[in-house]
């Protein structure tokens, strides 16, 4: 038997766990309470089918949400294809080279960089020289953040593909590129693409790379040239406004916001979890 | 034999010199994005360095109409925001970390480790509109006052508790920050707890240890440094984080004693003054501002690198 204060020792131990982990979760469940109940109560047809008002008007946030769509949309094709070569060098061709290392190690800095810098320095890069906010610039910021993320995914799904098979094919004569692009990539896709989809859902939400580049649009533009609107920024600009309406339709923007982004999450570990047994 | 069709040898050396060339040249590009910043952040605020010099970092003033700035005040924020927010986070995540790997049952700790995993993805936007909204109100009507009633007249810390309780300030910007950067430093733990070899709990179990020995004497000292490399890249997403300290840190160029009192970090300011910032010396001190947020994240993130490698190289790539 242990003596009493070894018992208590034990359970404050135990106490601890379960405090720190109830510590965790309630703010999980406060926040998406919260979001939800104010989001449901602001949400109506309209949110998807009108512009974003002028203050105290009545309206919904449809270009910003095809602002944001366009945006997103944009950085992935200019993010993921070069992201997964980065990744495939890492893992493939420069496997045991200084740089590979370097890269990969710059490469988890960039993962966790300050988003707020990447916007910084792509207005530097891509709104000041041109002398106006634009969509496209957005885009560009967007598909930084997604950039590392992308890059890590691949190197880590790749690295998992068994060496036999690269050594079978080798055996075959076929040439190394074709190896990675006709055999690594098809063992690999599905970690590729949970990259790809995380990757998603982190810059769907991102709001201040999209400050100083996109900006923002009140009225509908399709243009990737022009600032354009788009739901993190609106949000952000709504929220810190003093009209009940825009506090109403931000919490809307809010909803559906965090709906796509933890849909696709548990989505995507559901699958990840499921293709891995 | 010969190899099926399509993965015929039809064109070798010369596509596989190209497929190299192109994956390297998007590795290259990774440095290209981190040293570009790096650059063009130091070249949009050198017209601040070189206005105001070392003083840039040392001066509380944050006057725009008369063209005086000083990087303070944001540096404090930022500085008091994320080291509370670590004293918050760290004992937080360890606890989590140990409910995961010792004690929940097996069918609980993919489900509670998952739900600890989606802080992380919730948008930092969403955390600062709770914040102003709920959290601010919430500290402002029930902690903040019994914060300074309880610690207020203390000697020493009591300063830090003084002032009116409005719910936008340090603290609350601190705590949510704490949430913020739980999932990232719970994430290592939970793996390099589960990496420490059975056998060493084992053996102390055998011993008749309590479960807190265990912790403190067993699991701790043998993560020791992926735990730091944890609290590392903990500090280094709390100090660049932006929009959630926006919403509830109240953007005031005040320098107070008191946490509950509004100040100011280095990435709120530039968030909410950048669009507005209407002259070059004015646009370029914010831009001076983050590019020593930018230099500080990078130590640290590197720090945060180096220690995880280290665990990595003696345990293998497991983790």
């Amino acid at each position: 038997m242990m003596p009493l204060r070894r018992k208590l020792a034990d359970g404050a131990a135990l106490l601890f766990a379960l405090a720190a982990t109830a510590f965790g979760l309630i703010w999980l469940v406060w926040i998406l309470w919260t979001t939800m109940a104010e989001g449901a109560a602001a949400l109506t047809p309209s949110l998807f089918t009108q512009m974003t008002p002028p203050p105290g008007g009545s309206g919904g946030l449809l270009n910003a949400f095809y602002g944001s769509a366009v945006m997103v949309l944009v950085a992935l094709v200019l993010g993921t294809p070069v992201g997964i070569a980065a990744g495939t060098y890492l893992a493939e061709h420069g496997r045991h080279s200084r740089l590979a290392a370097i890269v990969g190690f710059i490469n988890d800095i960039l993962l966790s960089a300050p988003s707020i810098v990447i916007g910084l320095f792509v207005y530097e890069l891509a709104v000041r020289p041109a002398g106006h906010f634009s969509g496209f610039a957005g885009a560009i910021a967007l598909a930084i953040i997604l950039l590392p993320i992308v890059v890590r995914t691949t190197d880590e799904a790749l690295r998992l593909v068994p060496n036999q098979m690269r050594e079978a094919a080798f055996a075959l004569g076929v040439p190394a590129w074709r190896i990675t692009s006709r055999i690594i990539y098809k063992a690999g896709l599905s970690g590729i693409v949970t990259g790809v989809l995380l990757g998603l859902a982190r810059i769907a939400g991102e709001t201040a790379p999209l400050l100083f580049t996109a900006l923002n649009n009140q009225f509908w533009s399709a243009s990737l040239a022009q600032p354009l609107a788009n739901v993190p920024v609106v949000i952000f600009q709504y929220a810190m406004s003093p009209y009940d309406q825009w506090h109403a339709l931000a919490w809307a923007g809010a909803l559906v916001l965090t709906a796509f982004v933890l849909g696709l999450n548990l989505m995507v570990r559901f699958f990840a979890r499921r293709g891995n047994r | 034999m010969s190899p099926p069709p399509h993965l015929a040898p039809s064109s070798g050396a010369a596509a596989d010199r190209l497929f190299r060339l192109v994956t390297a040249g998007a590795a290259w590009l990774v440095l290209i994005v981190l040293g570009g910043a790096a650059v063009s952040m130091a070249w949009g605020g050198r017209l601040a360095f070189e206005t105001f010099g070392w003083r840039f970092i040392a001066s509380r003033d944050w006057d725009p109409v008369s063209g005086k700035f000083g990087a303070l005040i944001p540096i404090y924020g930022t500085l008091a925001t994320s080291i509370i927010a670590l004293l918050i986070a760290v004992p937080v995540s360890i606890g989590i970390a140990l409910f995961l790997t010792d004690i929940a049952p097996r069918w609980l700790r993919a489900p509670i480790g998952m739900a600890i995993e989606l802080l992380a993805a919730i948008p930092s936007i969403i955390y600062g509109m709770w914040g102003l909204f709920v959290f601010a109100p919430f500290m402002a009507a029930h902690v903040e006052p019994w914060l300074t009633g309880k610690l207020g007249g203390l000697p020493v810390i009591g300063p830090l508790f003084t002032g009116p309780p409005i719910g936008i300030g340090l603290l609350t910007a601190s705590v949510v920050l704490g949430i913020m950067i739980i999932p990232f430093i719970t994430a290592v733990a939970r793996d390099v707890f589960n990496a420490v070899p059975s056998s060493l709990k084992e053996a102390a179990v055998a011993l008749g240890s309590t479960r807190w020995e265990i912790l403190s004497r067993v699991t701790l000292p043998y993560t020791r440094s992926a735990i730091i490399g944890a609290i590392f890249l903990g500090l280094g997403r709390a100090l660049g984080e932006t929009m959630a300290v926006t919403f509830v840190l109240g953007n005031a160029h005040d320098l107070s004693p008191s946490l509950l009192m509004p100040s100011n970090s280095i990435a709120a300011a530039i968030a909410n003054e950048f669009t507005e910032a209407d002259t070059e010396l004015y646009r370029s001190s914010l831009i001076a501002l983050a590019f020593l947020l930018f230099v500080v994240t990078f130590l640290v993130l590197c720090a945060a690198k180096l220690m995880l490698m280290r665990v990595g190289r003696t345990h293998g790539r497991s983790q």
